[in-house]
């Protein structure tokens, strides 16, 4: 089976406190950590253990600059085959559709079995994978967290529904899934790991290499585009307890047991 | 201004709940907007759904079919791109079936797409200005989308209050000759439903609820020792399912169970909707997180910043010295 999963770099969230910046219109960016979009990494694992169980190639693919091949290198320390970078000025400014429609391309140049994408990633789109399944008139499943091969160019895959519940369907390859967290458990990448992978070259490819047209894509083709970052004004809000522990301990103890918090 | 479609999920015969935000969520786009409510299905439950949606939208258009018996997001979308008048606006609920469907459902509409928008602010010429957050709720954004060539909108559920307006007594246009046979690469086997677990967190009055800032496995029991000393059970955000720490029964949240205690104390969890979304009855929320900007402390009543794993052995250590002095 060739697996492409497609990932992104983005400010890592236990790493950082998100603020705005001093002008407060937009994130402050200096000193952000980042790493793979965390999504993204269950769904690379999911391929690598796909391939393990039936063989196969794992292609890990972003949309980015060069600064975005530490996702492409640490991916490939886990057990991707290959790393693509799709990358250009064109690209700038992209919202979800320009992405997926980027991606599409490149799909159209390959020969993939089942395209993998996260749920999500920071922004909270949920958009790209749907999209890219629609764009290339594949069956897409979103939410997934099991994954099965059948027989028959197919796949049983279990849905991430309400309550818990999982809804199991089956599904025709090629297609398009948007992997949930919690699916498996990614595998940890050492230092050592991304030093085998440091010099292995990392094909680019642009605009051209992939026919798309620079004006289907980026800022000027986007329908979609972020106005400015803000912070709502607080409703009530918690009242914060600023004592010492041991006076903020007291005083929970005593707001809890008029609670009916205490046994 | 484009007409207004508001996509309804059902289940059972009974509309879900965003069926009326939807239509309030319409109203902020357009005051004067009269949106069409869209609902496909089968049999009974699907006139059953039709007659509850007569008091929130002026005209419903159904399509019924044995194939939508159980909703399918191809079939859906199909059926969609068939009835839909150009350039329209499509709401659908930011949940499971929203997020399976509306993506792909732009791309097919060539529309613009936003999704889990959480607020309106109306329209300036051809562009509709959106709020949504980003990182969890950490941050707020405003977004445009134009809305020139139609737009596909997920709506984030709680967001829009109903309409308290009179009932409208809407008709019912039965669309399905429009439609005619659909195929997709999907098909719906079965419904798995939740394992209940060692422990039913939905039945306790207080409970401890842990998040990422658990840290690890091994201080999963530094919340288990409170929750015995209090008399509580330990549940938890999605994280720390993700992580194994603790079993799927455990999770409140939409993915997990909804909860109704009394007492809440969240504990090194930020906040996300998806995991407020499972806390209901209006409990006492307690917040200990070590991050003063966690989305927790603004829904939470009491909060603490504070290092949760040196926090939580002193407050269990408190709790054991009350018992041991208070007479039973």
């Amino acid at each position: 089976m060739e697996i492409l999963v497609c990932a992104r770099r983005v400010p890592d969230t236990s790493e950082n406190e998100i603020e705005l910046n001093s002008a407060g219109n937009d994130l402050e960016r200096d000193d952000l950590v980042y790493s793979i979009n965390e999504w993204d990494n269950y769904a690379v694992e999911e391929a690598l253990q796909i391939v393990a169980r039936v063989g196969g190639n794992v292609t890990v693919v972003t949309v980015g600059g060069e600064d975005d091949e530490e996702i492409l290198r640490r991916e490939m320390a886990m057990g991707a085959n290959h790393g693509v970078l799709i990358s250009d000025d064109a690209f700038t400014g992209s919202d979800g559709r320009g992405i997926a429609t980027i991606l599409a391309a490149f799909v159209r140049k390959g020969q993939y079995d089942l395209i993998l994408t996260g749920v999500q990633a920071e922004d909270g789109g949920a958009q790209v994978g749907g999209m890219l399944a629609a764009l290339l008139d594949y069956p897409f499943a979103s939410l997934v967290n099991s994954v099965e091969v059948l027989d028959g160019r197919k796949l049983k895959v279990s849905r991430e529904i309400a309550g818990g519940n999982k809804e199991i369907s089956e599904i025709d390859l090629p297609c398009v899934l948007s992997i949930q967290t919690g699916i498996n458990e990614p595998r940890y990448v050492g230092m050592r790991g991304i030093r085998q992978v440091a010099s292995i070259p990392i094909p680019t490819f642009g605009a051209s290499d992939l026919g798309v047209d620079p004006g289907a894509v980026g800022q000027a083709a986007a329908k979609v585009k972020r106005v400015d970052y803000f912070v709502p004004a607080l409703g009530k809000g918690a009242e914060m307890l600023h004592g010492s522990r041991e006076e903020n301990i007291d005083k929970l103890i005593e707001l809890v047991a008029a609670k009916g918090g205490l046994k | 201004m484009a007409r207004i479609f508001a996509y309804i999920v059902h289940k059972a015969g009974v509309a879900d709940d965003s069926a009326a935000e939807l239509a309030a969520a319409a109203r902020k786009i357009d005051p004067a907007a009269s949106p069409t409510a869209i609902v496909t299905g089968w049999g009974a439950d699907l006139d059953a759904v039709c007659a509850t949606l007569q008091s929130h939208y002026g005209e419903i258009w159904k399509v019924a079919g044995e194939t939508f018996a159980y909703p399918n997001a191809e079939l859906v979308r199909k059926t969609l791109v068939k009835v839909l008048p150009p350039g329209s606006i499509v709401l659908a609920p930011h949940e499971h079936f929203g997020i399976d469907l509306a993506p792909g459902l732009s791309i097919k509409l060539n529309s613009a797409f936003v999704s889990d928008v959480l607020g309106i602010e109306g329209v300036e010429g051809a562009s509709l200005k959106l709020v949504r957050q980003e990182f969890g709720g950490q941050v707020s954004a405003h977004v445009g989308c134009d809305i020139s060539s139609g737009a596909v909108i997920t709506v984030r559920p709680g967001a829009f209050k109903p309409l308290e307006s009179a009932p409208i007594n809407g008709i019912v246009v039965d669309k399905t000759s429009d439609v005619g046979a659909l195929t997709a690469g999907r098909r719906y086997l079965e419904t798995m439903v939740a394992e209940s677990g060692d422990v039913d967190i939905t039945k306790h009055n207080v409970l401890v609820s842990i998040g990422r800032g658990i840290q690890e496995k091994d201080n999963v029991a530094l919340a288990q020792d409170l929750a015995d000393a209090l008399g509580a059970a330990v549940s938890c955000s999605r994280p720390v399912v993700d992580a194994k720490w603790l079993e799927k029964s455990r999770q409140v949240g939409t993915s997990g169970k909804t909860v109704k205690p009394k007492v809440y104390l969240a504990c090194g969890i930020s906040g996300a909707f998806q995991h407020l979304a499972g806390i209901k009855g209006n409990p006492f929320i307690v917040a200990i997180n070590k991050n003063p900007k966690a989305p927790i402390f603004q829904v939470a009543d009491v909060g603490i910043v504070d290092d949760l794993l040196e926090f939580l052995p002193e407050f269990t250590n408190k709790v054991r010295e009350l018992h041991s002095v208070s007479p039973k």
